[in-house]
């Protein structure tokens, strides 16, 4: 399957997700979907007010990533592609700077690499 | 990742001065090279709208608010927020239409005209057009659109500046195929 095929089903998958979840909520719902968990791995989302959807899929063993994602989005895709002219916000996202940011910032959190091995 | 200089000056700040008198140039640029002032002010709204779009982003990373209820919830976060943040002023929220769909902006100081006097023959000139196409841009990011203009302006002799945001309607995320 392509990248650009599975972007599509992964976009589509999200969006009924939430929509099932804020139809089954009773109340207003606080944060909505957050993450699910199969037997092989965590799914996490978190969406801006903006409607930029953040998707990180991580070992099983890990706790909620919200405050990850949005650090990912304040500190990290703020600083490094909004603020820079030469990202156009509706193309994918090239720039190595970003890339290079991000690898960085997942590979110091706590949760990464606690597991050995696989 | 910690903020680092907040004590040698925030880097995102410049002086005001030089902001005020760049905008000024940056005007003074575009009546240069457009033939009338309805190009102007349609140059400037579209400038504003694509900083509008790129400055939401920063706005909530880190106001860090979530969606707002209404309406009227937005305009206190545009006012007292928003403006605060980017401007650092506070304009007041009045004249809103019964339905609560439209509402007015007071502005008692702009920082954009601080130096500036209308020279005449630009009875057209909305000179801080800028503001509303940001408003614009900004806002639709967040789903709303939104019709931003000036109604008075303080540059045109009136006793205040004035802009007026009207709801249009809510923008739907987009719906994948298959969807109802």
């Amino acid at each position: 399957m392509s990248k650009e095929e599975e972007f599509k089903l992964m976009y589509g998958m999200i969006f009924s997700i939430k929509s099932f979840v804020s139809r089954l909520s009773p109340t207003d719902m606080k944060d909505g979907f957050l993450n699910y968990s199969t037997s092989k791995y965590k799914l996490h989302f978190f969406e801006t007010p903006s409607g930029l959807k953040f998707i990180m899929n991580t070992d099983l063993s890990v706790g909620s990533m919200k405050d990850v994602l949005h650090q990912m989005f304040s500190s990290i895709y703020v600083e490094y592609v909004v603020k820079n002219p030469l990202c156009s916000l509706d193309q994918p996202i090239t720039s190595e700077l970003f890339k290079n940011k991000l690898d960085e910032y997942v590979r110091g959190l706590p949760q990464f690499g606690t597991k050995t091995g696989s | 990742m910690s903020r680092q200089g907040n004590r040698a000056g925030d880097p995102r700040k410049v002086n005001g001065e030089l902001f005020t008198l760049t905008y000024g140039a940056l005007v003074a640029q575009l009546i240069k090279d457009y033939e009338n002032d309805e190009q102007v002010n349609k140059q400037l709204d579209k400038m504003g709208y694509n900083m509008g779009v790129r400055l939401i982003e920063d706005f909530l990373a880190r106001a860090n608010t979530g969606r707002c209820n209404d309406f009227r919830e937005t305009a206190d976060v545009i006012a007292k927020v928003a403006f605060k943040m980017y401007l650092g002023l506070t304009p007041v929220v009045s004249n809103w239409s019964t339905t609560g769909d439209e509402f007015s902006l007071l502005l008692e100081s702009n920082p954009l005209t601080e130096f500036v006097e209308l020279p005449p023959g630009h009875a057209n000139l909305n000179y801080s057009n800028l503001l509303c196409g940001a408003l614009r841009g900004a806002l639709e990011m967040v789903q709303m659109d939104v019709d931003v203009r000036f109604v008075q302006d303080i540059l045109k002799g009136d006793n205040i500046t004035e802009i007026r945001l009207k709801f249009i309607k809510r923008l739907e995320d987009a719906v994948p195929v298959g969807e109802d």
